[in-house]
């Protein structure tokens, strides 16, 4: 029983880093601009389906695939703040809910149609050997999401408070208006913030695929507990987060393990519900009083 | 005073066309797909409500539609309750629910209303999916027996295209005069500002669970008349995609109109008809509507219809004026 709860416990990790780096995505792209982009999901389904596509239609070495595939979503990412949010500054959040929702079936339709409706596997980054660990059974490509994950926080920690423009985003998440009077470029940051975004969501797509298959529509679920892992952390871009996500990916492996293997998703969402339910501001954060 | 005459008129033209429309289809395989449009229409209204007069979003609507139908499938088909009773059963059921959880989402705004929503929505369907003894999972529920009444029975689609436009053209009806009425105006109070609306005495926090829960019941009556009139569910019927496709009814129509909900119910249920060479584009059609309609028309078809024909009407009169100097 104790080794099935490591078992539990360990693939819950690997999960919840996948969905940690999700939830950083749509932190980041909230922050500067106070935005939920509900094509979040669809950046993640990018990452996993082009390298696929690099891989089985061109014959890339894996390396190369990735790599190209997170270059492609991230030109997606750009083009879609450009195309679809940068032309409404003013609009209310209603219409930018729906906009959002708009391009990512735009983006999933258009995915279906160029490669099909069909699941495909990419190859793990090196052995398929089980390692044992305390009795429990670990694959190397959960290590690599976690070495991986780790990697792109650190990465991301060190952009944001070591570096001008990291500096910048920060300042226009606290107030976009001071920020752009102090000669921040704000749409500029903007911009950047969707392609940080989209940049980590392929990331998360493609260290996933290898375990969980990718296909046109894994996006919509692992985009939604992204979104979870993210309001559990209160919306930051940092450790909340990462923590928000990890408590995901647990509770949900230890409910589907030991609970009931097909309610495994309405976990995740009963969790989202009770958090905003009850804590609305995230687990570690102070409530803010809304401004009129 | 001519308002109300002129809206008279509206309905009155509105009735007429429904109810002769049947007579160029008659039995046709067009006339399927305009119950379909009636169904439609009718939780398109339902959503209007809350979406454009009050301004919150809803993502999990197909959950309040699937449980009506689920509810009045599972207790006529396996527990032999009437129909009629059933539907009654349904409403009130979902009603209960809707009130239950609207105090708690409805404290939420934008985004994460949005959101909270949506998981509702998802974990209905996850629960359709997985209590197979009870609604069938997957495969769905087959066997759910048409409305009767008496010997009378709404077994054919003529028969049901009465059916489900007549309650259909009731919720238009009843839909206007609420949003005309003291209650409409405090809703679109809120829509504007809440804080200002609870200044003027609303009390937002009840109404806005007033109208999420009539929205909801009235998303059971039309699941509960689509399951007698289709006779089998799935669950796939009420999934997040289904409740894009209402979200999309409602925009495209034009939120916060009488009749954008039939316009947007009109057009995205007949679009795929006429789009079958498409086939598959059709997600790609609904994502580029949604996109570029809340971009460059935000009020909708209701609204590029009246302002269209305000610019004929416009330029009519210039010439008019025109020809009379020249």
């Amino acid at each position: 029983m104790a080794h099935q709860i490591l078992q539990y416990m360990l693939s819950g990790l690997s999960t919840g880093a996948i969905y940690s780096l999700i939830g950083i995505g749509f932190a980041i792209i909230y922050n500067s601009t106070g935005i939920i982009n509900f094509a979040q999901g669809e950046f993640v389904m990018l990452g996993g389906m082009l390298t696929y596509v690099f891989l089985a239609l061109f014959d890339f070495p894996l390396p190369a695939a990735m790599g190209l595939a997170v270059v492609l979503t991230t030109a997606v990412g750009v083009v879609f703040e450009r195309l679809a949010i940068r032309p409404l500054r003013n609009a209310t959040p209603l219409s930018l809910v729906i906009i959002t929702i708009g391009g990512s079936i735009l983006i999933r339709g258009i995915a279906m149609l160029q490669f099909g409706k069909d699941t495909h596997a990419i190859p793990a980054f090196s052995s398929n050997e089980p390692l044992t660990l305390a009795g429990a059974t670990v694959l190397p490509q959960h290590l690599w999401i976690l070495g991986i994950t780790l990697c792109i926080i650190a990465v991301n920690r060190f952009f944001f408070f070591h570096t001008i423009n990291g500096k910048a985003m920060r300042a226009c998440s606290h107030n976009r208006r001071a920020a752009s009077l102090v000669g921040i470029g704000v749409k500029r940051m903007v911009l950047i913030s969707f392609a940080i975004s989209s940049a980590m969501g392929s990331v998360a797509g493609i260290i996933t695929a290898p375990l969980t298959m990718t296909s046109y529509d894994v996006g919509i679920m692992l985009g939604l507990k992204g979104f979870c892992a993210a309001i559990i952390g209160g919306m930051s871009s940092g450790i909340g987060t990462v923590f928000g996500g990890l408590l995901l990916g647990v509770l949900e492996s230890l409910g589907a393990g030991l609970i009931s293997s097909g309610y495994k998703d309405a976990i995740a969402f009963i969790i989202l519900l009770l958090i905003l339910f009850i804590r609305p501001q995230g687990l570690f954060r102070k409530a803010e009083t809304e401004r009129v | 005073m001519l308002k109300g005459n002129k809206n008279l008129v509206t309905y009155g033209m509105l009735s007429g066309i429904v109810m002769l429309a049947p007579l160029f289809f008659a039995g046709g395989y067009l006339l399927n797909v305009l119950v379909f449009v009636g169904i439609n229409t009718l939780l398109a209204v339902a959503l209007n409500l809350l979406l454009g007069f009050a301004g919150q979003i809803s993502l999990g609507h197909a959950a309040f539609f699937g449980l009506g139908a689920y509810i009045s499938g599972v207790s006529t088909a396996t527990y032999g309750v009437n129909p009629w009773a059933a539907m009654l059963l349904a409403a009130v059921a979902v009603g209960l629910v809707a009130f239950a959880i609207g105090f708690p989402i409805l404290k939420l705004k934008g985004h994460y209303l949005a959101m909270a929503t949506l998981g509702f929505g998802i974990i209905v369907y996850i629960v359709f999916n997985e209590t197979v003894d009870l609604t069938g999972g997957p495969s769905g529920l087959s066997g759910i027996p048409s409305f009767t009444v008496a010997d009378f029975s709404f077994d054919s689609d003529m028969k049901n295209y009465y059916l489900i436009w007549g309650i259909t053209l009731v919720a238009i009806v009843l839909s206007a005069n609420l949003v005309n009425s003291r209650i409409g105006r405090a809703l679109r109070s809120i829509h504007s500002s809440e804080v200002a609306a609870r200044v003027m005495g609303v009390n937002v926090r009840l109404l806005k669970v007033q109208i999420f829960t009539l929205s909801a019941v009235l998303s059971s009556i039309a699941g509960s008349l689509y399951a007698h009139t289709m006779t089998f569910i799935s669950p796939t019927s009420f999934g997040f995609n289904f409740s894009v496709e209402l979200l999309t009814m409602v925009v495209i129509g034009g939120l916060g109109s009488i009749l954008g909900p039939l316009l947007g119910a009109g057009l995205l249920t007949l679009l795929p008809e006429f789009l079958r060479t498409f086939q598959d584009y059709d997600i790609i059609v609904y994502g580029l509507l949604l996109v570029l309609m809340t971009m460059y028309l935000p009020g909708g078809l209701a609204s590029g219809f009246t302002a269209m024909c305000a610019r004929i009407r416009s330029r009519f009169s210039r010439e008019v004026v025109k020809n009379a100097q020249g």
